[in-house]
This record gives C-alpha cells, structure tokens and sequence, in this order.
C-alpha cells in the first residue's frame, strides 16, 4: 500500500513537471514595497512569457531569512542587512539593490477630525512609548491648533512580524527622541513598550481602520489606497511635511550623492527643508552567486527591467523612483551576480 | 413542609430550563455562524471567484481559484501519505495483541492527536523545508499527515474492535490464515466506520491554517507540491486581517466554500454510519 | 459468502509466510507513529537547544523580556496568555456545556438527544481560522461597542476589568475558545452522564428527589471523573488554539490583569515571528516556547484520558 502511495506521489510530482518548465522565480519579504513589486512582477512576467516571479510579503524579516537559509531565490527588505546579518547567510555574499524610496507615515483613526494632523518626532515617540496617553493631551494639541480631540486613550498599534517599516519608524523615533533610542532602539523587530499588533503592513492597517482612537505606522500607499487619514510629520529644518514623492525624493537627495559601494544607507530625518523625515529606500536582497545559470540569467533581466521601466511607473504608486545617480551605480553591480 | 416542596420543586423548573437554554445557546452558535457567513460571503461566489487568481490590492475582481487547487493538492497529498499510514496502524492495533508495545503505539498514537497544529508545523518546517531550501505544498502535506495519522489510526481500530469475534471465527475456522480473514471478513465488515474516520480526518486536516503557514507559505500564481502553494485556510486569514474590503470579502467567500465542504463532508460520514452515536441509556 | 467457500476448497493448510509478512508490514506501520513522535519531541529539543543553553529552562519561564534587539526572551507573557485565555474558556464553556450535557441525557428524549448531539458535534468540526474570521467582524466590535464598556461601567472597580475597551484582548480570546471547547465537553460529559446506570436515578426519585436533585446530587458526581475528563479535554484544546487566538488576543507581549487588555499566546507567537526570526536565539526560543507548550497539552491531554478511561472501565465509584 505504500509503494502504491508513493508511486502516486510520484505521479502527482511529475504532474507538475511541465509547469517546473516555465521558470519561476520565488521571493519574500517586504510588505512595505508589495504593491509595486506585485504590479512589477505581474507586468514583467506579462512582457517575458512564461516567468512567473511569486513575491510573497511576509516582512522584511522573512526576506532576510528566506535568504539566509536559501529557501528563496531573493528577498526584499526595508532594513539593509546588517554584518551579523551577512556573515550569517551561508551561501555566500548577499547583494543589495534599492528599487525604489517610499514614506513611512503615521496613521489614525479619528472620528470627527477631518483636518490633517501634524506630529513632530518627539511626540511620536511619547505616544508610541506611552508618555502621552490620550488624545487630548496638550502636546497633540499644541502642534495642532484648532483641533478638537476627544478625550479618549490613544490605541497604538504596531507590527507583531519583523519589519523594515518598523525599522524606518524605530530608526526616525531613535533619531529624535534620546528616550526612545534608551529605551526601545530601533531594528526589525522590538520590545513595544505599548501597543496592539498587526500581522504585516496589511494587517496593522487592518487594525487601524477597525480600532477607534488609533494610531499606527505604514507606507504611504495603504493609507492611500485605504483612505485612512496620515499625519504630516516635523523634519530637521523644522517643517511639518507631508509624505509624498517629492519629499521623499528630497530626503534621498544626499545619499544619492554620497551612496557607499553597498548601497546600506538610512535616509532617516534627512537634511533638505522639504524632505520628508521619514524616508526610506527599500532593497532586494540578491545572491550573488546562483546555482541555476537561468535563474542567475532571469534575476538580471528582472534588475535590467526595474532599473529602467520599472522606475516609470513608481509615481503612479506614490512611491519615489531611484536617483540617476543610484541607478547607474547598480547597473554596475549587476555584473557581479553569477 | 409545603413551602420547602414549593421551593425544591421550583428549584427544579428553573435548573431544569436553564440546562434548555444552554443547549438552545449552543445549538443556535452554528447557525449564527452558518448565516452570518452566508449573509456575507454568499454574493461573493461568483464565476471569479473559483477560476481567476488573486489580484495586486487596489484591483478588484481576482479570485481564489489558486488556493482552491492548492488545498484540493496538498490535502489530498497528505491523504495519500496519512491513509495507509494510519490504516495500516490502526489495523496492527486492532488484530495483533502485543500488549506492551500496543499499548504504546495507542498511547502514542493519543498523544500525537493532541500536538498543537503549530508545533506540526515547526517539525515539518525542519524536516521539509529546510533540506528541500524552499516552501512547498509537499511540506504543508506532511504536516498535515502528521495530524491524520492518528485520527485515522484510532478510528480504525476503533471500528475494527467492533466487527463480532463470531464473525472472525468463522472465517478462520473455514481455514482462511490471518492475513486474509483481516482483508476479507474484518475489514469490509468495519468498513463504513473506517471509511467514516477517514472522511472526518480529511475534513479535519482540510480546515488547519496552522500548520501551512511557514511550510506551504502562499503563492499568487498556481503552485504544486514543490513550491510555496496558496491554500484556502491560509487565506482567509490573510484576507481578514487585511484592511481591503475586497480582500474582505473574498475572505468571507473563502470561509463559506471551506465551513461547506468540512460540513458536508461531517455529514456525509455520519450518515454513512448508520448506527447512530448513542450510548443507551441506564 | 464466496470466500468461505473458496477456503473451504482450499487443500492444504494456508502457508505461514502471508501471515508472517502481514504481520510485519502492519507492525511497521504502527512502529512508524512512535518514530513520528519520537522525531516530534527529538527535533523540538534540538531545535530550542541554543535557547535552553543561554536562557535555562526556569529563567526563561519566569522571564517576561520578549525582546529580539537584546536577545532576552522569556515564555512568561506567553504562558500567562495562553493561561488566562483557556481559563476564561473553561469559566465559560464548563457551564453552558454541563448544562446542556444534563439536558441531553436527562431530559431530551433518546431521538432528539442524539440528533443534538450531532449537530453540536458539528461545531467542533468548524476551522479555526473561521471561528477568528467571525470573531473579528462580528464578535470585536461587539466586545469593543458594548460588552466591555458594560463590565467596565458595573464590574469596572475590579482590577480585571479596568483599562480601555480594544475589543481584541484577553476576554474576547477567551470567549472565541470556549465556542470552540463547548462541543467536546458537551460530547463528553453526554456519554459520562449516559454511562451512569438507571438504579441510581430510580433510587433517588424513589425517595422522593425532585429530577434536578437526582441529576445534580446523584448523577453527576457519579459521572465526575467522566466530566473532570471532558473538562480537561477542552482545556487541552483550548492551550493549542492558533489562528482564532491571533485574531482576536491583540498580539501583545505582556503582563496585564485586565482581561480587557491585550495579550499573546504561545501558538499565536510561534504563528506570527517563526518565518521571519533569524540569528540563533530567536528561532531556538520560538522553538523552546513549542516545547513548552507541547508538555503541556501532553500532560493535560494525559490527565484527560486516564479520567475518561476510569469512569468507562466501570471502576466502581463508593457512593
């Protein structure tokens, strides 16, 4: 009886042999660029017949992981790796290559506030460390004139996965408030003095849309696409701005001058009297060395392509394409992968 | 005397109707969770539904037809796995009396029907996904087997307890060897409560999300059994944590097909058993 | 019947060797559950071993850091929600379902009763993830509009009852799994009330008892270590919950004593950071939590069956 199961096993995997055939390229990791990455696969897959790229957006974490222990072709993270990180991945060296530059913005769920709200960094890092616990309290107020706040305790929510979101978020909040950095620090996954989680940016935007009184953090593309209302956030130079590509693009404007040979770089409360605080690029994680030549092959067609006409349709998505100066760096870089 | 017969006897009503009003609570549970999902998943089944596959959120109109297929692959892989398995198991508990190590094995067998679906997972994830270095429908369905297994195993011996010694006898006294009085007289003669466990088992295994989550992971595309495949209790869970009202919906869809066809298949496996689950009273 | 015939006909006596084999081939199959075990509990330990080095296994349930920057982990928030939830479930589920145990084997009549006891069977049938799909769109707004701030505003002095109404946390956890325990401890305690014999109840209305005191007096303790099984059954069942646990429990890691405040539960933890947790202590304390949660439901579940299996033995019980 076993032999005849497995032989039926066998059967059912060569079954799906024929579609083996037709290359696949499987990715994870992060929710932060999913919507881009989802319509740039699609479409890429539409213009090379037959490549099917399956991203599934798990977190930065599981990009990381997904590489380190090689169970996908590549990942993708809004946190670059860190050396522990790197040294860790035993296949070999992991390349980085920004795609595209997005905002983090912070969420909530007001009723009967229909102004934009403004928050400058240390507020944010009260509220998330839970200093400030309700909305009414007279910082909010201070920085928001005119606004009416119920009286009501503010519900944080953050993520339960590893994220880079929230690394862009812990990275800003470590940036401008001392007490944050003491406290929580800033990395994919941390000890959340307070809070609800969500599971990936879907499920903490799920959270936030259902949660009266809440506030969360995502890129700005599920607010948008969502209709949640976001907050414009205080930068260095002083200004509240609100997120969109050109000040996320101003927030990327020195590192595009100054991008080291790996591309690890935090655009985090940048300089620029526009600039949005809380930018980020964000990385596919590469392998430099495959062991299928025609994935290796497919890999860089896949760069090739997001380099080029895929910068196109970023805008679209409010997320900010790459500087020239970035692109003609990685052009080079993807001579490296074998 | 009076006033203390008064009080026992309206102690009685009120105790006795309130054990009513308990089973009417729980009886009418599952309708409120029949109807609450086909009040709102049942507009959503439409053509799309079951052949398109998903879409990137923002576009409307994809469907699930991928984790249909997906778990109709890696349930099936795991019954596959898990049936002859647990069968064959359930067959040595039943007819082979080795006392100690048969002890143990139904022990054992009791034991792994308790393990937490997410620690099944953890033991695929290390034992799958890791060698094969990729997500897969394969490793989902030996996740899954591992909690068929026993399911099937003490089903199986359960009904094989209750085919008549009378019956056995006979077929041995007529000379048949062991082996054969199993597969000709014992086993069809338990056959529909045998058959009963395995249908109950599949439609166990069929709704665990658990289990698939980090094994059999998800795919937008159509996966197989050597890659990450998407399967519909994996997600409904997606699509109900996320914040898309379209994702919402399908996720109500996806829970009506999946509640149906575990219901059915219950249903199904209790009318082929024909005796009922009753224990006589007294 | 063709094949009693057929051996009839048979000349000699059947070799030895078919059985021989038979007998082989199905002690294989069943060796093989105990080598699925054996692996199960083999690759938990291996897997949590970094974590038991570093940690230790007291420190690490007694701890109650969750923090990945630092690598300090601790089980306590985890075990504690885990906890709070299934008791909460059984405060729930243990009447409702004794209720209607007694219902159906005192009072329903023998057709009725097992038509019931059918469909309450079919709850326990239902996914998990289905009962966490329901939960958040019906059960969390519900929890989060009326029931909590209803505890608040009359049970609000106790401490268990204090803090915001976020509709997901501890409470409704708990009530989402004691939907999901309900069916076994009906189904169970049925048949321990069933099994209980009728001289018992005719004695006792005999001498005059009402039907309620026979049944709470006599048959139920009769019945006890049956449903003290049952109890632990559900409880067992409640411990490993996954899905419908982190949908509603709010994915916290911490130490409340409001049942209104947010948790986390061991599998719901285990669910939501294995996939993504890298280095070496992360996973192996994602890990050494399974472990701990597996002895668990291994030592309930035990407890479990021996009662079940004592008042089915027919071990008299001295009244």
């Amino acid at each position: 009886m076993k032999t005849f199961s497995l032989a039926l096993a066998g059967l059912f995997l060569a079954a799906t042999a024929p579609w083996a055939t037709a290359q696949k390229l499987n990715a994870c990791g992060a929710t932060f660029p999913d919507p881009i990455y989802k319509t740039w696969f699609g479409e890429f897959g539409k213009a090379h017949a037959g490549m099917q790229i399956n991203y599934e957006a798990n977190g930065s974490g599981g990009g990381v992981k997904g590489v380190t222990d090689g169970t996908v072709d590549f990942g993708a993270s809004d946190m670059p790796m860190t050396d522990q990180e790197l040294a860790a991945v035993k296949s070999g060296k992991i390349l980085h290559f920004p795609t595209v530059m997005g905002a983090v913005v912070p969420i909530y769920n007001l009723a009967g506030v229909t102004q934009d709200l403004k928050f400058s960094g240390p507020v944010l890092a009260d509220i998330f460390l839970g200093s400030i616990a309700k909305w009414s309290d007279k910082r909010i107020a201070a920085e928001n004139p005119g606004v009416k706040f119920p009286n009501e305790d503010i519900v944080v929510i953050h993520r339960t996965d590893g994220s880079g979101t929230t690394f862009v978020w812990t990275d800003f909040l470590s940036k401008v408030s001392p007490d944050w950095k003491s406290k929580v620090g800033a990395a994919k996954s941390v000890s959340w003095p307070k809070g609800l989680g969500g599971a990936q940016s879907a499920g903490v935007t799920g959270l936030v849309k259902q949660t009266p009184n809440s506030i969360g953090y995502v890129e700005l593309l599920y607010a948008l696409q969502n209709k949640i209302g976001y907050g414009s956030v205080k930068n260095s130079a002083g200004t509240f701005v609100k997120a969109d590509v050109a000040s996320v693009t101003e927030a990327a404007a020195g590192a595009a001058k100054n991008m080291p040979d790996d591309f690890r770089v935090s655009i985090t409360n940048a300089a620029g009297k526009n600039a949005y605080p809380i930018s980020t690029f964000t990385w596919l994680l590469i392998p430099s060395k495959f062991s299928d030549p025609a994935k290796a092959k497919q890999v860089k067609e896949l760069l090739h392509w997001v380099l080029a006409d895929g910068q196109k349709e970023c805008a679209a998505l409010s997320y900010a394409p790459l500087p020239k100066a970035v692109v003609t760096k990685e052009e080079k870089q993807i001579d490296a992968i074998q | 005397m009076n006033r203390l017969a008064l009080r026992r006897r309206l102690v009685n009503s009120v105790m006795l109707s309130l054990t009513g009003v308990c089973t009417a609570v729980t009886i009418s549970v599952l309708f409120v969770i029949l109807g609450c999902l086909i009040y709102n998943g049942a507009h959503s089944l439409n053509w799309n539904f079951f052949t398109k596959l998903p879409l990137p959120p923002g576009q409307e109109g994809g469907g699930l037809a991928n984790a249909i297929v997906g778990s109709i692959e890696i349930v099936g892989m795991a019954g596959l796995i898990g049936i002859p398995i647990g069968f064959l198991a359930g067959v040595y508990l039943a007819e082979y009396e080795d006392k100690r190590f048969a002890a143990l094995v139904r022990y054992v067998a009791d034991l792994l029907n308790g393990v937490p679906s997410i620690v099944v997972g953890i033991l695929a994830w290390t034992l799958v996904v890791l060698p094969m270095r990729t997500q897969s429908g394969l490793a989902g369905s030996i996740a899954l087997s591992v909690m068929l297994i026993p399911i099937v195993t003490r089903q199986t011996e359960q009904f094989l307890r209750e085919v008549p010694l009378a019956l056995r006898e006979a077929a041995l006294a007529l000379g048949a060897s062991k082996w054969k009085m199993i597969a000709t007289v014992a086993v069809p003669a338990g056959s529909k409560g045998i058959l009963t466990g395995m249908i109950l088992g599949m439609a166990r295994i069929a709704g665990e999300s658990a289990p698939l989550l980090f094994t059999a992971l998800n795919n937008q595309y159509w996966g197989g059994l050597r890659e990450p495949t998407a399967s519909l209790p994996v997600m409904i869970y997606k699509l109900a944590i996320a914040p898309y009202e379209d994702w919402n919906r399908q996720a109500w869809a996806a829970g009506l097909v999946l509640i149906t066809l575990v219901l059915m298949a219950n249903i199904a496996a209790r009318l082929i058993l024909a005796r009922g689950v009753s224990v006589p009273r007294g | 019947m063709a094949t009693a015939t057929a051996a009839v006909k048979a000349v000699k006596a059947p070799s030895p060797t078919g059985d021989i084999v038979a007998r082989w081939v199905v002690l294989v199959f069943a060796a093989s559950l105990l080598a699925i075990a054996v692996l199960l509990v083999y690759e938990l330990f291996i897997g949590s071993a970094p974590a038991r080095e570093k940690l230790g296994l007291w420190g690490f349930l007694f701890s109650s850091k969750w923090n990945p920057v630092t690598e300090d982990f601790g089980a306590l928030p985890f075990v504690y929600g885990t906890v709070v939830t299934s008791v909460v479930a059984l405060l729930i589920s243990v009447p409702f379902g004794l209720g209607a145990a007694i219902f159906l084997s005192e009072l329903a009549p023998a057709g009725v009763s097992n038509a019931l006891t059918f469909v309450i069977e079919l709850l326990a049938a239902i996914p998990s993830v289905i009962y966490g799909l329901l939960a958040i769109f019906t059960l969390v707004p519900l929890m989060r509009l009326y029931i909590e701030p209803f505890l608040k505003h009359t049970l609000g002095f106790l401490p268990l009852f204090q803090g915001p109404a976020y509709g997901v946390g501890f409470l409704t956890a708990g009530l989402v799994l004691a939907i999901m325990t309900v069916p076994f401890i009906i189904s169970v305690s049925r048949e321990s009330l069933l099994a209980v014999p009728r001289d018992q109840r005719e004695a006792a209305l005999a001498l005059g008892a009402t039907k309620w005191e026979t049944t709470w007096q006599i048959v139920v303790p009769y019945a006890k270590l049956g449903i003290l099984g049952s109890v632990f059954l559900g409880l067992a069942r409640a411990l490993g919950e996954t899905m419908a646990v982190t949908m509603v429990i709010g994915n916290d890691p911490s130490v409340h004593a409001s049942l209104l405040a947010p948790g986390y539960s061991i599998a719901a933890v285990i669910a939501n950071e294995f996939s993504e947790a890298s280095g070496k202590l992360h996973p192996a304390a994602l890990v050494e939590l399974g472990l701990v949660l597996f002895g668990l439901t291994m030592a309930i579940n035990g407890f479990a069956r021996l009662m079940i299996a004592a008042t089915t033995s027919k071990g008299s019980r001295r009244p």
